[in-house]
């Protein structure tokens, strides 16, 4: 089997159109009973009462904009390592998904914020990080969008994206280090997770449904990248053809 | 290859010398920005105090990302950083060297000028010297991150605003130390702790973004 059989534009571009409603299907499948333990099954919380629901898109919404930051740094500098078109166009469409991601960690940890902290935001370590991973998203995709030739935006994003890359262990750990507001880790590999069961399957449900939902986004996205950048290429002109 | 980092250090120091209205520019920012705060906030001197080590740090970000725009672009502009490219010495270690002429001309004068601006804020004798010492080691941070923003925007249309966009955001851990070193001198905490940090990331950014710099360079001569 040829590893590189799917790392070229042209044969990449139908597997991800197949893949995608798949991956939706399953980000879909796993929202609704997630959403359902979310909300009706899992107990309410004694402290916090019915706020803590939030949580559910919250925590899973924060790993993402993490998550898919340390695999667009890693796209983007495979590309930039081996000159490979596609890894640099996966950033590419990984980035907005991320930048969206993050986006709903803030606005959801502000609406819980307010009932319980009683601000809808304090400069506390883990915001304000994550804060700054959102400028990240941000400064990535207006660098690569003031840069008119496509290979040289694919590369100095890559540099910039590498350099951001330190951010993201400094979000993960900052509840640790600096000991402020925001609390700690609800669940890790090592030890038992402090929250009831129900609570923490509504939670890993959910994460499951967002990271599918982000892998079929970014597909139908890069999908768009790859018929723009290769709009002038054979086998777009043939593939249009087929296609009508 | 050490005379010719020193010719490139002493060439970019005459080229502002002999054009000094820029280094002055950047300064003159400096000051009347961080001048602006007094006016904007009151006079009330124990807020002046307070917001002191944050406001002149911000002054002095915003001042070294104007000053940025020059670091590489007339070089571009006219074919010498082609050359330095090619030369058989290795680029990163030429933009080390530009990087340490420009902030001899953009980032010292404003180390130097920061104690008579403390002196507005009503700011102690010892916050003074730790406001200094935190922009000593802190404005060359700067200087190497805000080099890789300069080197990725080079030649675009909007580099003006793109190189804050995105260097700013990898400046804020220097800003938060930087302004908490100061903070923690005038409650009579020390700044020992923070001006270490600050020395960390001036040894990160040292060893690291001359490369990256380059990099940006040699992906904009392409």
């Amino acid at each position: 089997m040829n590893w590189f059989k799917y790392s070229s534009p042209a044969t990449f571009y139908p597997l991800a159109g197949k893949m995608a409603p798949w991956f939706f299907a399953a980000a879909a499948l796993s929202a609704v009973p997630g959403l359902y333990i979310s909300f009706f099954v899992a107990p309410t919380d004694f402290q916090q009462g019915e706020s803590y629901r939030i949580i559910f898109i919250h925590v899973p919404a924060a790993w993402m904009s993490m998550f898919i930051y340390v695999v667009m740094a890693f796209w983007a500098g495979v590309g930039l390592a081996f000159n490979t078109r596609l890894s640099s166009m996966m950033a590419s469409a990984l980035a907005p998904t991320g930048a969206l991601m993050t986006f709903i960690a803030l606005w959801t940890g502000s609406l819980w914020g307010k009932p319980t902290w009683g601000a809808w935001w304090v400069w506390d370590a883990r915001l304000t990080s994550e804060l700054i991973l959102l400028f990240l998203y941000f400064g990535f995709m207006a660098l690569q969008a003031a840069i008119d030739d496509p290979r040289r935006a694919d590369k100095a994003g890559a540099v910039l994206a590498l350099l951001g890359v330190v951010n993201v262990p400094i979000i993960y750990f900052s509840v640790q280090w600096w000991n402020t507001l925001h609390q700690g880790a609800s669940v890790s590999l090592t030890r038992s997770p402090t929250m009831a069961a129900t609570m923490l399957a509504g939670m890993l449900i959910m994460a499951l449904a967002f990271w599918m939902y982000s892998i079929a986004a970014s597909l139908l996205r890069v999908r768009s990248i790859i018929l723009e950048r290769e709009r002038a290429a054979d086998w777009v002109r043939e593939w249009r053809e087929a296609a009508r | 290859m050490l005379a010719a980092l020193r010719t490139v250090i002493r060439r970019d120091l005459l080229l502002a010398m002999r054009n000094k209205s820029d280094a002055a520019n950047t300064l003159l920012f400096f000051v009347i920005v961080s001048s602006l705060f007094p006016l904007g906030v009151g006079p009330e001197p124990a807020l002046l105090r307070t917001i002191a080590p944050g406001v002149v740090w911000v002054a002095a970000l915003l001042a070294s990302m104007l000053a940025l725009a020059r670091l590489f672009a007339a070089d571009y502009a006219d074919g010498t950083l082609e050359q330095l490219a090619l030369a058989p010495q290795p680029l990163a270690a030429f933009v080390a060297a530009k990087i340490l002429a420009h902030w001899l001309v953009s980032g010292l004068p404003l180390v130097l000028i920061a104690p008579l601006l403390g002196l507005q804020f009503d700011l102690s004798g010892t916050a003074l010297l730790t406001l200094m010492a935190s922009l000593l080691i802190g404005t060359p941070v700067l200087s190497l991150l805000g080099a890789v923003g300069a080197a990725l925007t080079l030649g675009l249309r909007a580099s003006g605003v793109l190189v804050p966009l995105i260097v700013l955001p990898l400046t804020v851990p220097v800003l938060v130390f930087g302004a908490g070193a100061v903070e923690a001198a005038s409650s009579g905490l020390g700044a020992q702790a923070h001006l270490s940090l600050l020395g960390a990331f001036l040894l990160i950014s040292a060893a690291l973004s001359p490369w990256a710099a380059a990099v940006g360079i040699r992906i904009a001569l392409e």
